[in-house]
């Protein structure tokens, strides 16, 4: 796993270094101009944030099935990353929107769910952070919860009335905006991957540290 | 002595939808700044990330150095 961390940051670093190049070049949208350009990182941030839920939900069911200790140190890895990607999201949505719609933040559906989420997995966090022994089965409840909140967030936007565009613009973006948000969005899948490599090995280091001090305790 | 001056007729209201492109400058919110802001939310958030990463790795070797001095010596 160590051989795999380094070339992955490289890798995204380098497509982090020309993301700004390929996203200047890209064609102007025609109605917000320049801030539109935030596009480009704060979408890929939220399916870098998606896919480390996603892989945190299904680590948690594993543990809860099998106990694997390596499930749960994947799981909590994948929810400190969400946090970490959500936060990139909840950030730079706000600095587009005050152009965009005048306001940094609205309490609609769209935001509102998305925040909720964060929130769920920010507190996965906390529990595992001060929750004590015997957390990780709680947490794994915590992280199932925070998996079946997915769909609201990303459907909100059709369900309700909201200020937010739909999902469907990904799908939608013309040919001259298609290669940057790519470029991007493989870049922060990429240094999802990285990370989440990097995170597992550190908790995999601090378990192997605790078996080694009870084993010394026993000597 | 002369009258009071009559108080500025108000300005018309405005009854009609003008397009953001068209306003005036000191009206518009540049958007260069919040581009620049957002892609430099990027860039501290993973940066803090990955310190804070790389930190809780050296405080592991340095509890592996550790545990190394208090086991017994290989014979």
């Amino acid at each position: 796993m160590r051989k795999a961390v380094v070339p992955l940051l490289a890798a995204a670093g380098f497509i982090f270094m020309t993301a700004p190049i390929i996203i200047a070049r890209a064609r102007y949208e025609s109605t917000m101009g320049l801030v539109q350009k935030i596009f480009y990182f704060h979408v890929p941030s939220w399916f870098a944030m998606f896919t480390a839920i996603g892989v945190c939900g299904v680590a948690s069911v594993r543990y809860l099935v099998t106990r694997k200790p390596s499930a749960d140190r994947l799981a909590l890895s994948a929810a400190e990353l969400t946090v970490v990607f959500g936060l990139i999201g909840l950030l730079t949505g706000p600095l587009w929107g005050r152009k965009a719609w005048g306001h940094y933040w609205q309490w609609d559906a769209k935001l509102t769910t998305a925040l909720v989420l964060w929130l769920i997995f920010a507190a996965y966090n906390l529990l595992r952070r001060f929750g004590g022994p015997g957390s990780e089965r709680l947490a794994a409840g915590v992280a199932l919860f925070g998996m079946a909140n997915v769909p609201f967030v990303y459907w909100s936007a059709h369900i309700w009335r909201t200020v937010h565009p739909k999902t469907s613009v990904v799908m939608t973006l013309g040919p001259g905006m298609r290669p940057a948000f790519y470029w991007s969005a493989f870049g922060f899948l990429l240094i999802l991957g990285a990370l989440l490599a990097a995170r597992v090995r550190l908790e995999t280091l601090r378990a192997s540290i605790d078996d080694a001090y009870l084993s010394a305790e026993d000597l | 002595m002369q009258a009071p001056q009559p108080a500025p007729a108000p300005p018309p209201a405005q009854d009609e939808f003008v397009p953001i492109s068209q306003l005036p400058a000191s009206e518009q919110l540049p958007a260069a700044p919040l581009l620049i802001a957002a892609y430099a939310v990027v860039w501290i958030v993973l940066a803090v990330y990955v310190w804070t990463l790389w930190k809780r790795f050296w405080r592991a070797e340095q509890d592996l150095k550790q545990l190394a001095g208090r086991l017994p010596p290989a014979k």
